[in-house]
């Protein structure tokens, strides 16, 4: 056995496509299920929310505009990575959480085959969430549903690889683009994540991910003028009163979700309704 | 060339209107001791004394819903409820005339528009919903949708029968049971609507009206026994709303405020546009959400549209609200006419130009004239607020772009227009705007087929169509 020490990696956020330091400074111990330090992640403040803001708002035309073929062959090629680099994720979880190589490896491939299930969706949840409407009049009326804008996300402590895939996937496959805090125990694995996005032709901005405490940024997520959305299933029961009391300032769509459905991705779409004459 | 009209007054003999109404409760009129008036906007003239709801009368309204919900509507198949829906549509058609004079004494709205628009809207939306009951399978909202429970729904002043019927409809054929409170200056024609529930021997508890004003709207919207809140109104109260149920599971529809953008490209087709700017902001008074109150007229043109739209004004007949030949009747309540003359104080002093045909507007009653204001900036309160009357806040552009940029500049998204003759800008133009409903070439359409609601500020959830249905259902996915 060599006597090398290994090159350990800084753990930072994911922002505009980069990966900065939190812009306060601040770390927090991770440590894994025997008690052992881990690493010490990015404890993302109110600002590096904002920054994460702009970049998604400013990556939201682009990403909304790209065609929904295109996006599903995004949405694969982060499943490719991914596939790619499963060892890794896996060792990750393991280390992290302790749980079995096992059920570690299934969350994994789990989390493979969710992104590939969402990016064959991305060409057909308009045919499923849209309609034209026979209207009592010479008049071409059809409805189609579109992207929100910029959708926040809090993903579950656990899984935190497959529930962080769970929040942004959905979010991400009509158009939106997507500020996530990732699950405050177990960070790494949405970090590792953020380069496989980096490498997948994902435009910077379309997914942001953080790594701090609920408690200190979901309220900010609910207050901020500019975010559309917000997915609290990360977040407990208790607190989703208080974060939709404050949501209501701009009337934001929070919803929390149990399981993978179409039905996530149609919550954070709106429908618009056009109507045209019919006329020689 | 002046066209002079004789009057031609719609009668009034074939309403009844009585002295006093109590609430409609578990399928009877219950009385009830506290009364506020209801007055005829044009007239100032109190037409009845009506109920004013405290706790105990939402309490027993929620009761009966809660008791026709669990024991007769929520086990009834939906082939039969659908059933009780259409004699509900066909009762309405029978007495249509009667609701169209009753909703103009009321509101204040022309009788052309009450007779063509709300009431036959408000008979199609049950039409269109009864169709839906025996086949909520199949609307793409689960194999086995259920109701909610019972739904408590408040409606404003503008379309009173037509947003009682965009409530009540899909709540009933969703399976659901309802307590319905209309806005406080125009409770008659759901009073009215009450008698053809009997009419159409509907169970008792299935609806139930109960009057007042914004505190019996806090009662519904906090109490316990509701699941569901539907409201249509202001974006300030939806915001209330959406803070007070916060903390409970009521699932919440809103249907908010409205700044709309009407944008006319240089390519539009100028006469049908400017009738179309005319539907867009003087229909109703201007008491419409989705009004096209922000014109946004591309500046080559911008000066023949404007002249020509003057000319329009000119000719805009402004007055008695049962005159046949009327085109803008009275503004809905006196609260609502100082909140419009405010505002346009306000488009004084920010510099905005200020325009409006000679008009002789009647000694009594509430009206307020077709009005534009020129030079309009986007950082002018007249360009940002809704003023809910029947004023028109003029802005131009240059490019396309800055067009979209405008119009998309307003934490509201209910509705814009776009006025165009090519097809490929149209479509590129409705792409980019921020609204839930797009009309181009055309303004102010609606339809029970239509999914109508709004982006941002403008609300929660889609009345009309397949869309509106899901906000009466159980959710697929999402608590």
């Amino acid at each position: 056995m060599s006597n090398r020490i290994d090159v350990k990696k800084t753990y930072k956020l994911y922002i505009n496509g980069a990966f900065p330091r939190s812009e306060s400074g601040r770390t927090y111990e991770v440590k894994n299920a025997k008690g052992v330090f881990v690493a010490n992640p990015c404890l993302a403040s109110r600002k590096d929310l904002r920054d994460a803001v702009v970049a998604a708002r400013a990556a939201h035309a682009g990403w909304n505009k790209v065609t929904a073929y295109n996006r599903g062959q995004i949405l694969y090629r982060i499943a490719e990575m991914l596939e790619g680099r499963r060892g890794q994720f896996v060792e990750e979880i393991v280390n992290v959480t302790g749980v079995s190589k096992v059920k570690a490896d299934k969350e994994v491939t789990d989390s493979i085959d969710r992104l590939v299930w969402y990016a064959g969706w991305t060409d057909k949840i308009a045919s499923l969430a849209g309609s034209t409407n026979p209207v009592a009049g010479p008049f071409y009326n059809f409805t189609i549903p579109e992207s929100m804008g910029v959708v926040a996300a809090i993903a579950p402590e656990t899984p935190s690889l497959l529930g962080l895939i769970d929040v942004i996937a959905p979010i991400i496959t009509s158009g939106n683009t997507v500020v996530v805090l990732a699950s405050t125990k177990a960070p790494l694995s949405a970090m590792t994540f953020a380069e496989v996005l980096a490498t997948s032709d994902l435009p910077a901005g379309v997914i942001n991910i953080l790594t701090g405490k609920k408690d200190e940024i979901a309220p900010w997520m609910a207050s901020h003028m500019d975010i559309d959305a917000l997915d609290i299933s990360g977040l407990p029961a208790k607190k989703h009163a208080e974060i939709k009391v404050a949501g209501a300032e701009n009337l934001k769509r929070i919803h929390s979700f149990k399981s993978a459905d179409p039905g996530r991705i149609i919550a954070f779409m709106e429908a618009k309704t056009v109507w045209h004459p019919i006329g020689l | 060339m002046t066209f002079e009209y004789a009057p031609a007054p719609e009668s009034r003999a074939i309403v009844t209107i009585k002295p006093k109404y109590g609430h409609f409760i578990g399928g009877k009129f219950v009385a009830c001791s506290k009364h506020f008036p209801t007055i005829n906007p044009a007239t100032e003239e109190v037409l009845s004394q009506i109920a004013l709801a405290g706790k105990a009368d939402v309490d027993a309204a929620v009761k009966a819903a809660r008791k026709a919900y669990t024991t007769t509507w929520s086990k009834m198949s939906g082939k039969e409820r659908g059933k009780y829906l259409y004699r509900i549509a066909r009762i309405m058609q029978e007495r249509a005339r009667e609701f169209a004079v009753l909703e103009t004494l009321d509101n204040g709205k022309p009788i052309r528009e009450s007779r063509d628009t709300d009431i036959p809207l408000a008979a199609a939306h049950f039409f269109y919903h009864a169709g839906w009951a025996d086949k909520l399978e199949y609307a793409g909202l689960g194999t086995s949708p259920k109701p909610l429970g019972v739904a408590g729904q408040i409606i404003p002043w503008n379309f009173p029968l037509l947003m009682l019927a965009w409530k009540v409809a899909p709540a009933l054929a969703a399976g659901n049971t309802v307590v319905l409170k209309p806005a406080e200056s125009t409770p008659l024609t759901a009073l009215l609507f009450a008698e053809v529930c009997q009419q159409a021997e509907l169970p008792a508890g299935v609806v139930n009206i109960v009057t007042g004003d914004g505190s019996t709207g806090a009662l519904i919207v906090n109490h316990p026994g509701i699941d569901k809140i539907a409201f249509t109104g202001s974006t300030e109260v939806g915001k209330i709303i959406a803070r007070a149920v916060a903390p409970t599971n009521k699932s919440v529809t809103l249907e908010l405020g409205g700044k709309a953008a009407n944008i006319v490209f240089d390519d539009a087709p100028i006469d049908e546009t400017v009738e179309g700017i005319v539907n867009g902001i003087f229909f109703n008074q201007g008491h419409v959400c989705c009004a096209g109150s922000r014109l946004l007229l591309q500046e080559n043109v911008a000066e023949e549209v404007l002249h020509k739209l003057k000319n329009r004004m000119e000719k805009i007949r402004v007055g008695d609200p049962m005159d046949k030949n009327t085109d803008v009747g009275a503004i809905n309540s006196k609260e609502q006419l100082a909140k419009i003359i405010e505002l346009v104080a306000v488009g004084d002093a920010e510099g905005a130009e200020r325009w409006s045909p000679a008009c002789n507007l009647p000694s009594k009653g509430f009206w307020f004239a077709p009005t534009i204001f020129t030079g309009v900036t986007q950082a002018h309160r007249i360009a940002r607020e809704e003023i809910f009357g029947p004023v028109l806040s003029v802005l131009t552009f240059r490019t396309p772009q800055e067009a979209i940029e405008k119009a998309n500049n307003t934490p509201f998204g209910l509705s814009a227009g776009i006025w165009s003759e090519k097809g490929s800008r149209t479509l590129w133009a409705s792409q980019q705007l921020r609204a839930g409903v797009i009309w181009a070439n055309t303004f102010n359409k609606f339809d029970p087929t239509s999914p109508f609601g709004g982006y941002k500020e403008s609300g929660w959830g889609r009345e009309g169509g397949r869309h509106g249905l899901a906000a009466y259902l159980k959710g697929v996915s999402h608590e």
